[in-house]
């Protein structure tokens, strides 16, 4: 009894939760999705800098666990750092560590974002965006330095 | 968004009747139908639009939770109605009632009042119902305590005695269960920390209830209270060292928890019992209360000690800031007032409750009543530094606190920022006493809380530092910091963000060093293999020429070379581990890529243990300028077994790496040594645990099914292959327990080796014992012990008979005997 009962007030957990966010390239269905980005070891990390290194995600999601694998998120054309990657660890504990506390904070001065992916897959590090980014840098309009400067759309030819 | 009314105790109707329910069916596979199916063969009929019993027990569990959150009504009035709601609803929902209190009360401390005001509501209007909920709570301490579950019991008795406030309990009850618990400190051959916490439990409830206990029982009181006296005159406090995080005792005493609460406990005393802070929503009930019926507790009688009891282990109480820290704010309470006590336990407590949710934990602490009463971005700062410090662990990650730290100057951005800097430069301060272990936590969250706000720091007001020693606490605190926030950021980022008079603590290029680089290094042995070697890597040529071309290299170690090559010869490696990390530097992946690509050469030059230790060495001279790349390959190396882990041991208290045996990237690498290896045996275990589980419910399955099949033999053969994995499995977990014992057993044999050495090597030139150097090799030793007691505690005959024996240096020996106090 004592061990066993619980509060739902304190078994919240909105920072480990999935997001609404679904890859809409995955090979499966949306169960199968849901099943594994439940049990993924695997995040998302996004709004990278393009300069930022696989050092400096090493050191900053290190903070959670120990990391299995990191894979730099690539332009499809250039095959350089696009502004995205994946980070692996060893346990699932781990990650919803980093989810909890590293997910909104600070790298490379840059405000970064992590959700659950359903694992890696060849051909996934590559950006989806027509120039060979990431779709979101083929539309903004902002200046972002840190991202090629203006979305593609706005680019001068 | 506004608050919500919670609850209108006049329009809130009590919760429908519960449905009947559903008739057992006849076999386990009818189970499954529902009741509504049972009914009838012909047309399903719609079902009666009933709340489902675990709808109801959420909204139960919802209304209780929330009472005493922000509203528009008074908590007064709200516990009215909740009390209203709840007892119209005791016929049908009695159970799921009590154990939602009885979960509330051990889960939710930092409301503990509300609580039992509420339960003391529920007794004035139920008797019977007060009764049950009493022995309720009773058999669920009992529980908790045969479960090792010491820190919710104590929220527990704490409960019980704020319910003698509410009329619920009778106080002479209460006191004869206080005598009960301080009576354990009679009790023979039991663990000091087994007595620790029943007066721990004790003292911690008379902010509470001291002065009801007082008034009515004042003999049986002082007596309880001479009794603990004696009991903590008597207990042995070895300890206490190995626990502070500072070592002097200027300008907070860092002293030991139960004599903290005991100190606090004779000023309130001295007080006569006056207590102010604790909010007690039960006086405005007063007239209702003191009408009810009280009950009295059974007699209790703690749970007999076992050899599977685990006590928490003690505590030294973190103080850092007293009434001269905000002069302009409300005096903040003394270290030895009752109100000090209070606050710390319910901001403590409401970490623990919050800790998953950042946000939601900031607020919860930045609406802790009193805020204009009490200086409360400072007890937050305090307290949150006192769980990041604590030793021998924090009670949670590391980085949840820089995260939680950041959300609280998200909500107060004109006042904690201020105090954050003020605890920062404190802190700095009193480095020269600080615990390594915590200059350590200190260094990682400094760095990586500037990484989320530019690196931006007056760094000039540190200049202080640069007149010290290279290796003494704060010049060594800086050159960590910039170390760490390069690792966040770049090297030209550090160079730009401290003054240039800083440049002599700021961190070197994190280049690759290559020995057969230049065209001068034309001499060295090996460097026209090196070349060789570079033109065959680039070609992608196979392991099989790899080995070809390294046949070459002449082993300076002997006169004849073996056929094989297979023998220890350093050269060999030398130049393929120098030649092939200097072709993979460009990046973390890359260098994975080789240390993959040319696995089995790798496993073959290393064969040996001094293979082991040279390829260690050579990974050293080659990145000595990036710590962060000898971490990673060190740690790709041990889950790829080219090396094992008491190579990586002995290669940090190697000669070569003498120059660099204080700097933290070195502990990092032998705890996460270490933390590998605990993991690898409790994954083996694990998998023992899991297939043992398959056979019994393999066993289970026969023996459930007809007993047609006599055929011993079939069974047999079904078992065979579990069993023989079983047995194999057996064998890996003893392997891998011996390997982790040896590995510990050659860390504490190295640090004696190199501690004689230094205490020795004083005596006789007549010089002070402790040094930098000294001290930040003994706290090292003694973050081992701390780190990974649980498992240590496994080898204590071994380690007293082995290595830690009488005729050690007594500082040595104090450290081991520190650790043993703690559970003692």
């Amino acid at each position: 009894m004592c061990s066993v009962a619980m509060l739902s007030v304190l078994r919240s957990d909105s920072y480990a939760e999935l997001s609404q966010y679904r890859d809409q390239h995955f090979r499966g269905n949306r169960y199968d999705q849901e099943r594994l980005l439940k049990k993924s070891c695997t995040l998302y990390v996004g709004n990278l800098s393009f300069y930022t290194t696989e050092e400096q995600i090493y050191e900053l999601f290190g903070k959670s666990g120990d990391i299995k694998k990191i894979i730099m998120g690539l332009d499809k054309v250039k095959k350089t750092a696009c502004g995205f990657c994946f980070v692996e660890y060893y346990s699932r504990g781990d990650a919803e560590n980093a989810m909890r506390y590293i997910n909104g904070t600070r790298l490379d001065d840059r405000i970064i974002r992590t959700d659950w992916d359903a694992g890696f897959k060849e051909g996934r590090q590559y950006g989806r965006g027509r120039s060979g980014g990431q779709v979101r840098d083929e539309y903004r309009q902002d200046y972002d330095a840190g991202r090629g400067g203006y979305g593609k759309v706005v680019q001068p030819q | 968004a506004p608050p919500r009314p919670l609850l209108s105790a006049a329009r809130l109707a009590p919760l429908p009747a519960p449905p009947q329910p559903a008739r057992p069916g006849p076999a386990a596979s009818m189970s499954r139908r529902r009741h509504s199916d049972e009914n009838d063969g012909g047309q399903p009929h719609k079902r009666r639009r009933t709340s489902e019993p675990s709808e109801i027990e959420e909204r139960l569990e919802s209304l209780i939770c929330r009472v005493g959150e922000k509203s528009t009504s008074s908590l007064e009035s709200n516990l009215e109605g909740l009390a209203g709601v709840l007892e119209a609803d005791l016929p049908n929902y009695k159970s799921k009632i009590l154990r939602i209190l009885c979960t509330v009360a051990r889960l939710l401390p930092e409301k503990l009042t509300v609580y039992t005001t509420l339960v003391g509501l529920l007794n004035a209007r139920n008797y019977n119902f007060g009764g049950e909920f009493v022995e309720a709570m009773i058999r669920q301490l009992k529980e908790c305590l045969k479960a090792n579950m010491y820190n919710e019991a104590v929220y527990l008795v704490r409960f019980l005695s704020d319910l003698v406030n509410c009329h619920v309990i009778a106080a002479p009850s209460m006191v004869a269960m206080f005598e009960n618990f301080v009576s354990v400190t009679q009790e023979e051959d039991v663990p000091q920390v087994r007595c620790d916490w029943y007066v721990f439990a004790f003292l911690s409830s008379l902010p509470w209830v001291g002065k009801e206990l007082y008034e009515k029982k004042d003999a049986e009181m002082d007596r309880i209270l001479s009794q603990t006296e004696s009991y903590l005159k008597r207990r042995q406090k070895i300890h206490v060292p190995m626990l502070q995080v500072w070592s002097a005792d200027k300008p907070h005493p860092q002293e030991e928890y139960l004599d903290c609460l005991w100190a606090q406990i004779q000023k309130l005393k001295k007080d006569r019992w006056q207590e102010r802070h604790i909010l007690r929503p039960y006086l405005a009930f007063d007239s209702i209360l003191c009408e009810a019926l009280q009950h009295n507790l059974p007699p209790f009688t703690p749970p007999p000690h076992t050899e599977d009891s685990v006590y928490p282990m003690p505590r030294v109480i973190f103080r850092m800031f007293d009434y001269t820290d905000d002069p302009e704010g409300p005096v903040m309470p003394g270290s030895h007032s009752v109100e000090r006590f209070v606050i710390e336990e319910n901001l403590h407590c409401i970490i623990k409750s919050h800790w998953k949710e950042r946000k939601t934990c900031a607020a919860q602490l930045l609406s802790y009543p009193g805020n204009n009463k009490i200086p409360l971005n400072y007890h937050i700062v305090e307290v949150v530094f006192a769980e990041l410090f604590q030793l021998p662990v924090p009670p949670h990650i590391e980085v949840m606190y820089t995260t939680l730290l950041i959300e609280l100057c998200k909500l107060q951005p004109g006042s904690l920022p201020q105090v954050l800097a003020q605890a920062t430069e404190m802190l700095y301060m009193r480095l020269d006493t600080m615990n390594t272990t915590c200059i350590d936590r200190f260094m990682n969250w400094f760095s990586h809380h500037l990484s989320n706000f530019q690196f931006r720091w007056s760094w000039e007001d540190w200049s202080d530092c640069l007149t010290h020693d290279l290796d003494k606490p704060k010049p060594k605190f800086v050159r960590e910091v910039l170390e760490k926030c390069m690792r966040l950021s770049y090297h030209q980022r550090i160079i730009d963000i401290v003054p240039a008079t800083f440049s002599v603590l700021s961190p070197a290029n994190p280049s690759c060093i290559y020995k057969y680089g230049d065209e001068s290094n034309k001499s060295l042995p090996g460097y026209t293999v090196a070349l060789c070697l570079t033109i065959a890597i680039k070609n992608k040529t196979s392991n099989d020429e790899i080995f070809g071309i390294l046949k070459d290299v002449p082993n300076p170690n002997q006169d004849d070379d073996d056929d094989e090559g297979f023998t220890f010869n350093p050269l060999k490696i030398e130049v393929f581990v120098q030649t092939l990390l200097h072709l993979a530097a460009k990046s973390f992946s890359h260098s994975f890529s080789a240390l993959a690509k040319f696995h089995e050469v790798f496993k073959t030059l290393a064969e040996s243990d001094e293979g082991k230790l040279h390829v260690l060495r050579v990974v050293y001279e080659v990145w000595k300028n990036h710590p962060q790349m000898i971490a990673v390959l060190v740690d790709k190396m041990i889950r790829t077994q080219i090396v094992d882990c008491a190579a990586v041991a002995n290669w940090i208290f190697s000669p070569e790496l003498a120059h660099d045996f204080t700097r933290f990237y070195i502990w990092e690498i032998l705890h996460s040594t270490i933390r590998k290896m605990n993991k690898h045996v409790v994954k083996i275990q694990k998998e023992l645990e899991e297939t043992k589980a398959r056979l019994a419910r393999q066993h289970k399955r026969r023996d459930s099914d007809d007993d047609d099949d006599d055929d011993d033999r079939s069974s047999d053969r079904e078992d065979g292959p579990l069993e023989e994995q079983i047995e194999r499995l057996q064998e890996k977990v003893e392997s891998a327990q011996s390997e982790q014992k040896n590995l510990f057993l050659v860390i504490f044999q190295r640090f004696i080796m190199i501690l004689t050495e230094h205490l020795v090597r004083c005596e006789t030139g007549g010089i002070d014992v402790i040094t930098p150097w000294y001290k930040n090799c003994i706290e090292r030793l003694q973050q081992i012990f701390l780190q990974h007691h649980q498992i240590i505690q496994q080898y204590m005959l071994t380690l007293e008979n082995l290595l830690f024996t009488a005729e050690l240096d007594h500082h040595i020996l104090a450290v081991f005997q520190q650790f043993c106090a703690l559970q003692a």
